[in-house]
């Protein structure tokens, strides 16, 4: 008997002792995670501000002040200094999504999660994330070593920090999901690159085009996507004279098209990353002084995507958003300059079909067989064994889809041409726009930017406003990478790249204002092919007539047109779709909501009830007239938004019109305004019953979601702001202004900015996201931009970074 | 009685020395100590160390927590869906912890008779 009680209690200790030690599913090992001596308790904690801190490979102290926003004024003495300055209070302040996004752009996710990530883990792998970070690194190791010894800088920086963890210090999301931080290395800072290049140069269709090219023909294909829509508003004045270019386009070549099927393709970024910046010229500013405003659109996350910092040495001084993992910072002013970017959405990818050898060891090319190169990727999987994924690199890059991935054919592939594995050196264009101190500093800082291609906007305190569109844009043929090409032929690759002094830019334009919002970059003039690759057609339009529509423009304007919630596109279709929509059919339901968006003024402000019927209403017709390409079985894509417009104006009896389904009649465009607002109105009843109203802002439920798929008790939901995607306001349910600058060119300059999130990455803290309310508002904060070493009265805290002495 | 309280301050103190530099687990070992040290009788061999550990930890948790004013005890109760009551994920630690202790210290009194009797 006490044998068998004491075999009870040893398994009843031993199992109590797994269960509290170990991650079961989703649950934390709860003894780790609650015990308060090292679990989620010291979490709860708020930022330590004072104090001196010691830290090895230092050469002189660094000051650091806080101001009440939790900003860090950083004063160093010389940039090495500051980049490990830099490492260090990133780490300290979001060292979990410092780690974590890196590992996403890796592939190595599965690490963390288990088996459920693979599929993603290994669409990076293939993608070449990894490749592309490499490749970087060897070109800053060949090219460029200074910035390669700042970024190891940084890596000192961060580790610096981990160093002086004990486990019970690490962030919370460590606790939750069991694991550790590892140590930081510059090759991290290049994936983190990788992945903004990713998030904005990796969207195409031309795998999905190619489908729907063979389904509809060329003809029909030109109408739903054209290279230039019927009127644009190009990024760079539709009246610039490009006379100085004397580099000619690259001839078409004779070659045949690749008509293949493709069943399904790789998840591609969201299509609404994008942003707004413009500036106006002294000339036209009420105070005289240049005025610049940047708003980059991207998901809504927490921790905060940007991190706000000054970063000051003797030789220079500035202010601005950093992205952690990046050094220096991104979107920004100095004494001097102020700077911001919006995506460029240049077509930078294309697809080749490869033809293999028997054991797909060599593949054709010009006539001949050319060896494959064979990268193996090592997934580590938690609690598994590993995944090893053999991707073959031909010369145009990885062949992302083969036999062993989203494809059956095992003589033949995709290989993916991406300006993003030719490894540039973007970081060095950071560093030097931090230091500019004019025009020409500013054009030189850009040169080095090979992707994503930005629309890097400028103003400085001598009085410039200027615009360039920066990246390595290949000089591609009429055509080329709309559709998938044939690998084999030397005529397809990319012949040269468009010299970067040809790049389109203007600086000083007659109109006094420059401004991007993602639009198509130039007219039909400009002497290179640009396809249009998913340009934006409504925020810039509202943006430009905004500053077409007075003299002189103030601060208070630049505030208004951030959150200008006026929805040029419905503006556009709705008051077509009421004339010509038949009525005598509608119920009495009906006729309420038709009363409803007769009389809204095309705002989506939270309290109207327009938005969302225009939303339910366009989102049902677009179904509606696109049903040729709903296909499980094929990966395909529908037309924009702009043309889907143009379309239903001009084509209305078009056979896209018909609704493939309804075999006994035919559809035309004003049949579908009719189907789709009854459809409409059956969801508006239902959600209306459900929630109570389908006031817009209910409607929408914009939230600000954890890095961990949205982890409620992490994340911010309901949050009351207006907007939506296409909206200068482009704030839509997880998505919109995750920055918000603006600076007038006072010297130095002033400054406002404000971010939906806050600078600490603890949720424990009242800084994770404290500026959230603030931004859904509309306000702004004012930027202390101190001029020296000295705390004033917004410092809250001081710490000092005191080098500690080599052995 | 006074043997009761004698082993509950003792796995108390003897926890929180051991917590500075062991991990959760220390809970566990003091209260094996403790149980081998000033044995108990009965249920209070159980539920001596159980309220010892569970007093410990709560009331550790709670002063770590009130000067943070509950931010993440608020998140971390919605996380592990007991509602958004800080006070409530207070008292599940405290029984988690008081749970490996007790059960601990049961261990440790087979382990007497185990010994004893042979």
């Amino acid at each position: 008997m006490k044998y068998i009680k004491f075999l009870i209690s040893l398994v009843l200790t031993i199992g109590i002792f797994y269960a509290l030690n170990t991650k079961l599913g989703a649950i934390p090992p709860l003894g780790k995670f609650l015990n308060p001596s090292s679990g989620i308790w010291q979490n709860e904690t708020d930022e330590s501000i004072t104090g001196e801190i010691f830290i090895p490979g230092l050469t002189e102290q660094v000051t650091v002040h806080y101001d009440e926003l939790m900003i860090p004024h950083v004063f160093a003495q010389n940039e090495h200094d500051l980049y490990k300055a830099q490492g260090y209070l990133t780490a300290k302040h979001r060292l979990w999504q410092l780690e974590f996004q890196t590992h996403a752009a890796a592939g190595r996710l599965s690490e963390i999660f288990g088996e459920g990530t693979l599929e993603y883990d290994r669409t990076e792998r293939r993608r070449g994330m990894g490749y592309g970070a490499e490749q970087a690194i060897v070109y800053m190791e060949q090219h460029d070593t200074e910035t390669l010894s700042f970024v190891q800088d940084y890596a000192d920086g961060v580790n610096a920090y981990i160093n002086q963890l004990d486990p019970e210090d690490y962030p919370v999301e460590y606790k939750l999901l069991d694991y550790g931080p590892e140590a930081w290395s510059p090759k991290k800072t290049a994936l983190l690159l990788m992945y903004m290049t990713k998030m904005l140069a990796g969207y195409d269709d031309d795998l999905e085009y190619t489908n729907i090219l063979r389904l509809v023909g060329q003809e029909n294909f030109n109408l739903l996507f054209p290279d230039f829509f019927d009127s644009t508003d190009p990024v760079i004045p539709k009246d610039t004279d490009w006379s100085f270019i004397d580099v000619p386009q690259t001839e078409l070549p004779v070659s045949q098209m690749v008509l293949d099927t493709i069943a399904e393709t790789i998840e591609k970024p969201h299509p609404d990353n994008g942003s707004n910046n413009w500036a106006v010229s002294g000339a036209k500013s009420v105070t005289g002084h240049p005025i610049l405003a940047n708003d980059p659109h991207l998901g809504l996350k927490l921790p905060a995507i940007w991190f706000v910092m000054q970063l000051s040495t003797p030789d220079h001084n500035v202010f601005g958003a950093t992205i952690p993992g990046a050094l220096s910072v991104i979107s920004g002013f100095n004494q001097y300059i102020a700077w911001g970017e919006t995506n460029a959405t240049r077509d930078v990818i294309d697809w080749y079909k490869v033809a293999f050898n028997d054991d797909r060891t060599q593949y054709r090319y010009n006539g001949q067989w050319k060896d494959v190169r064979i990268r193996v990727e090592d997934i580590k999987i938690r609690g598994k064994e590993s995944f090893k994924d053999s991707v073959l690199y031909t010369h145009h890059g990885p062949v992302v889809y083969d036999k062993n991935f989203k494809s059956e054919n095992g003589r033949s592939g995709y290989a993916m041409r991406w300006v993003g594995h030719d490894g540039g050196n973007n970081q060095k264009t950071f560093i030097e726009l931090n230091t500019a101190k004019n025009y020409e500093d500013y054009v030189n800082a850009l040169q080095y930017w090979n992707a994503p291609a930005q629309n890097f906007v400028f103003a400085s305190t001598e009085g410039d406003i200027a615009l360039w569109i920066q990246g390595k844009f290949p000089n591609k043929w009429e055509g080329q990478g709309k559709f998938l090409m044939d690998g084999s032929n030397p005529e397809n690759d990319w012949q040269s790249y468009i010299p970067q002094k040809f790049n389109a830019h203007t600086k000083n334009p007659e109109r006094g204002f420059v401004s991007s919002a993602n639009q198509h970059p130039v007219d039909e003039n400009y002497p290179f092919y640009v396809f249009n690759d998913g340009y934006e057609t409504y925020r810039n339009r509202v943006i430009n007539t905004f500053f077409r529509s007075k003299e002189k423009f103030s601060v208070q304007d630049f505030k208004e047109l951030h959150n200008n919630n006026y929805n040029l596109k419905a503006a556009e279709l709705v008051p077509y779709m009421l004339e010509h929509m038949d009525t005598s059919s509608l119920s009495e339901d009906e006729k309420t909501i038709y009363g409803e968006i007769s009389s809204w003024k095309f705002n989506n402000n939270i309290d109207e009830v327009g938005p969302s019927i225009w939303r339910q209403w366009y989102g049902k017709l677009y179904h509606m007239l696109w049903d040729e390409f709903d296909d499980e079985d094929t990966a395909l894509t529908s037309p924009y938004t702009y043309q889907t417009i143009y379309l239903l104006k001009n084509y209305g009896d078009h056979k896209f019109m018909d609704i493939v389904e309804t075999t006994d009649t035919i559809e035309t465009a004003k049949d579908l305004f009719l189907l789709a607002f009854k459809e409409a109105v059956v969801r508006l009843k239902e959600i209306a019953k459900e929630d109570g109203d389908y006031a817009w802002g209910n409607y929408k439920g914009t939230y600000v979601g954890h890095l961990l798929q949205a982890l409620p008790a992490f994340s911010r939901f309901d949050i009351p702001i207006g907007g939506d995607r296409n909206i200068v306001n482009a704030t839509s349910k997880n998505h919109g202004p995750s920055w918000r600058m603006i600076v007038e060119m006072t010297t130095p300059p002033t400054a406002l900015g404000i971010y939906p999130g806050g600078q600490s990455g603890n949720p424990g803290s009242r800084y994770y996201d404290n500026f959230i309310d603030d931004w859904a508002a509309g306000t702004y904060y004012n930027l202390h931009f101190l001029q020296s070493n000295e705390a004033d009265s917004a410092v809250i805290g001081t710490q000092t970074l005191i080098p500690t002495s080599h052995d | 009685m006074t043997k009761h309280l004698t082993n509950f301050l003792a796995t108390l103190i003897l926890a929180a020395l051991l917590s500075l530099f062991l991990p959760w687990w220390s809970v566990m070992v003091a209260a094996l100590v403790t149980s081998l040290t000033l044995p108990l009788k009965k249920a209070a061999v159980f539920f001596v160390p159980f309220l010892g550990i569970l007093l410990f930890w709560s009331v550790y948790s709670f002063v770590l927590s009130s000067t943070n004013d509950f931010i993440l005890a608020k998140k971390i109760a919605q996380l592990l869906q007991l509602g958004d009551n800080p006070y409530i994920l207070i008292l599940v630690t405290g029984v988690v912890g008081g749970l490996a202790a007790g059960i601990a210290a049961v261990f440790g009194k087979q382990l007497i008779v185990l010994g004893a009797k042979k």
